[in-house]
């Protein structure tokens, strides 16, 4: 067990009654809105990202649903570029980037460190604050005029399309500051205020994740800030950067974007491997397998990241030379990669494996991001690249990722610690149909996007040759699946508020600290700062109880 | 749907490396360059490897889940393994990996740089991009919205545009390149067999996107030495006309049926008067008809986008000429 100076004893120092929490310790609007706790903080970006995320499945459906029949189905080719413009700028900015790190990082680092709050509890709430603004410039965008220039932005299309690019890229360089903000608060918090004995190396793996993912928000985001500033000056003022009519280069803008949006995609998928890190061990009772080299090749992934931009423009007239030395790179990532799935599977050998909603979404990601891992490397290899680049294998490839691994880790990780944020215990029998569905309705929706790409299927085609309509309506059949799928998830989850608090201190039988205080977590976290002299996966000293349904300490014989 | 489901059973059947398959196989559309054995034969390369390594790590996580699997949380079961790490294991499935992925490497690289090396004395073609149509210029100054071209010789193709990015892919090559403004781009391809072939764009340029949709004519020697002879003369005649309509890509934004595009339709355009988003209205006669065509911002007829870019250099005053005989006939 991971602590000493609590124990799971329900009136222990650090438990109070469920009376007095961080939920209800103050009231009114304005004591949400104006909060420096951060697990208020936690719970408001996760119920925003969820709101953002309804947005982005609506735009998603949108653009199924007018790809049943090539040609026009139920809108027009300009609102279909905008629904799937709009699409890929909420999913990515508003939902996969904040989802893991700001909503559920927010509310179990502190607690995972033993600490009372992150280290800027003020800069916490700034961060926020920044969000919504963003994602209100990005919504205004909508109302005047939606941009239809891809979440890409690629110039010079998007410095000459009359639709509203600027207030768009403003929300995106805003909702950027909030990033690299809560990227630098992470990383103060857990260089400063890990508890005393809990090493980097007794971190829970979590940390690990979100730690090297915050180094990346705040050494790449602001390239993305100024590229975009420049973007908008240029559509401004006419000043030419990236349009060759004024004397700029295209092809620069694609260099400083990917140089942002490729380490963008490890800000997404790397907190889902610390999720995934945390679910497979404590459902399958058993102490992490190859810890070392999980936490390292999190930190490998996030610095080699940094070096593989130019694999998205292998035909954008990039020079051979560079093309090559950006594919080799890009191999390397491969590896760490691997290793982890490796170390997951090597967890659950010889575990006692427990079959409850978050562990069915992390097995679910294993399947989904090894796809989505294997049909990365066609990517990477130049010769067949040039084949696949810019199709729906491509789209395909990354929804795998992203959806099938970032998007499922997050609900995993939304149902793990759902007991915890709110005091009460989902629908296990909903919550496992929704995880099902959810595996059902990805694999329906993108595994024929895969063939649709690889016969000769652009991306971002409003209509289509003839002979791609089977696989388009298989595709559009799933992805109302899925939306089925998260619809009866979020009712499930909603309606949990309707009930009274009843969740253990510990349901899963977790080790991590945020399982020693009650749930939900008081408003100071812990009484006084607990000692750590274990690992955070030593489980043998956890038993379960009937009676309260969670997991106590095993009484010192 | 039915066909679907057979040609998914089919795909588990197909053979690992088809040199150059008769019709389309499940995955690939047919095969028809000299380079495109290549790219193939690495796609199924990968292909196989990755589907085993899938395969093997759902049927490992599947094996543990059901083995495994705990019988109910109050019975507290232990763990049977305790090993919390193997360096000898991890150190395996850490280097196992690079050999298959130095292997890729290497085997893109070569394709890639065959790809990007077009062989000596290459017969060049210009590409121009534009929203939303391709124009092909041949030496002899022929020039098309479809891309002939003579079979087994190579061609390179020299890429730009005008706005702003497109990408020209022939899957049936397998040969893709972005067109970009301000710069030239190439590639080059060599096909094995006379026919028709789809020539798309891949980047994404705006409302007719995917319209801008052309195809390679691949042809005999003689074939393409006669057409090359007739796609330059310009017949003065509504059937010239109607000629230059296709060829120049007038198609993709104006229709000849009545019905509204990207711009106004052509039918019932001659000698109708136009209302303009500023400016007083005009009757359209031939001197409306060349300034639309070379400057297509200075009238905009009411309720559509100022979208359409000038065709200043692209199309001569014969073709001009002959495609406002057509518009006479469009009535």
């Amino acid at each position: 067990m991971a602590s000493s100076s609590t124990t799971a004893d329900a009136l222990a120092p650090g438990h109070t009654s469920a009376s007095d929490n961080y939920l209800t310790h103050d009231k009114g609007v304005l004591s949400w809105i104006f909060t420096l706790d951060h697990k208020r903080i936690g719970l408001m970006y996760l119920m925003a990202v969820m709101v953002s995320f309804g947005l982005g499945g609506f735009f998603a459906l949108g653009v199924r649903t007018e790809l049943w029949t090539p040609g026009p189905t139920v809108m027009g080719p300009d609102t279909y570029n905008q629904f799937f413009t709009l699409h890929g700028a909420v999913m990515v900015f508003l939902v996969i980037i904040p989802g893991i790190p700001a909503a559920l990082g927010n509310f179990a680092l502190p607690i995972q460190l033993g600490a009372k709050d992150v280290a800027f509890p003020r800069l916490n709430l700034f961060s926020f604050h920044l969000w919504v603004l963003g994602a209100l410039f990005l919504v205004l965008s909508m109302a005047i005029s939606a941009a239809d220039t891809g979440w890409t932005f690629y110039t010079p299309y998007s410095t000459t399309t009359n639709t509203a690019v600027i207030p768009a890229t403003f929300g995106a360089f805003i909702l950027g500051f909030s990033s690299i903000f809560t990227g630098l608060n992470f990383i103060v918090t857990i260089h400063k205020l890990r508890p005393p004995g809990m090493t980097f190396f007794r971190m829970p793996l979590f940390l690990w994740a979100i730690y090297s993912t915050a180094v990346i928000q705040v050494l790449a985001t602001p390239v993305l800030g100024i590229t975009l500033l420049m973007l908008i000056v240029e559509r401004a003022f006419g000043i030419g950067i990236f349009d060759p009519a004024l004397g700029g280069d295209p092809v620069l803008f694609q260099h400083f974007f990917w140089f942002y949006s490729h380490p963008a995609v490890y800000i997404m998928i790397v907190p889902a491997f610390g999720v995934i890190s945390e679910i497979i061990p404590v459902f399958s009772r058993k102490r992490i397998f190859g810890y070392s080299f999980i936490a390292l090749s999190s930190v490998a992934i996030a610095i080699l990241g940094f070096l593989v931009w130019g694999h998205h423009m292998f035909t954008s007239g990039q020079s051979t030379l560079a093309g090559t030395i950006f594919s080799a790179i890009t191999f390397l990532i491969a590896i760490p990669t691997a290793i982890k799935t490796f170390n997951w599977l090597g967890t659950m050998y010889g575990g006692r494996i427990h079959l409850d909603t978050p562990m069915l979404y992390a097995l679910a990601f294993l399947w989904v991001f090894t796809i989505g891992g294997v049909t990365g490397i066609f990517l990477a290899v130049m010769s067949v690249d040039v084949h696949l680049h810019d199709t729906y294998f491509v789209v395909a490839h990354f929804h795998y990722v992203m959806m099938g691994g970032a998007i499922t880790a997050f609900f995993g990780g939304l149902h793990y610690w759902w007991p915890k944020m709110t005091g009460r215990m989902y629908d296990e029998t909903v919550g496992k149909l929704g995880a099902a569905l959810v595996f059902i309705g990805l694999n329906v929706t993108f595994f024929p996007q895969f063939i649709l790409g690889t016969r000769g299927m652009p991306r971002r085609y409003y209509n289509y040759l003839p002979e791609f309509q089977d696989l388009h309506q298989l595709s559009t059949v799933g992805a109302f699946v899925l939306g089925t799928g998260f619809l009866i998830t979020a009712v499930s989850l909603l309606r949990t508020f309707g009930k009274k608090a009843d969740a253990p201190v510990n349901p899963w039988g977790s080790a991590t600290l945020e399982w020693q205080v009650s749930s939900p977590p008081p408003y100071y976290n812990f009484h006084t700062t607990p000692k750590v002299e274990a690992g955070p996966y030593d489980f043998q000293d956890l038993v379960y109880d009937d009676k309260i349904r969670g997991y106590v300490a095993k009484k010192p014989a | 749907m039915n066909q679907l489901f057979l040609n998914l059973i089919a795909a588990g059947l197909q053979p690992a490396v088809p040199p150059f398959p008769e019709r389309d196989s499940f995955w690939m559309p047919r095969a028809v360059s000299t380079s495109a054995g290549h790219v193939d034969w690495l796609y199924y390369f990968i292909y196989w490897t990755s589907a085993a390594v899938t395969v093997a790590v759902v049927a490992a996580m599947v094996y543990f889940v059901v083995k495994f699997r705990a019988k109910s949380r109050s019975a507290n079961e232990q763990p049977t393994a305790t090993s919390d790490h193997n360096t000898t294991l991890e150190i395996t499935w850490s280097v196992l990996p690079m050999f298959f992925m130095v292997a890729f490497f290497y085997f893109g690289f070569k394709g890639y740089l065959e790809l990007r090396t077009p062989p000596q004395g290459a017969q060049e073609v210009h590409v121009q991009g534009q929203k939303w149509s391709w124009s092909f210029t041949h030496k002899n100054g022929c020039q098309d919205n479809v891309l002939h071209v003579p079979v087994n010789k190579p061609v390179r193709l020299i890429i730009s545009s005008v706005d702003v990015l497109h990408s020209v892919w022939i899957p049936n090559f397998r040969v893709k390149m972005d067109a970009v403004p301000g710069r030239y781009t190439d590639l080059w391809f060599e096909a094995t067999e006379p026919g028709e072939f789809p020539l798309e764009c891949t980047e994404y340029c705006g409302t007719s996107h995917s319209d801008m949709l052309s195809k390679v004519v691949v042809q005999s020697q003689s074939e393409y030495d006669s057409y090359l002879d007739e796609c330059t003369k310009v017949d003065i005649t509504a059937e010239g006309g109607q000629k230059v309509y296709e060829k120049k890509g007038c198609a993709t934004c104006h229709t000849v049926d009545g019905s509204p595009k990207v711009g106004p339709s052509f039918k019932g355009l001659w000698g109708s008067e136009r209302s303009f988003a500023s400016g007083s209205p005009v009757t359209a006669d031939e001197n409306y008809i060349k300034e639309s065509i070379l400057e297509p911002q200075a009238k905009i007829v009411t309720g559509f986008p100022p979208s359409m870019p000038t065709y200043k250099g692209q199309v001569s005053d014969d073709e001009i000429t002959a495609l406002i005989e057509y518009l006479k006939t469009l009535k």
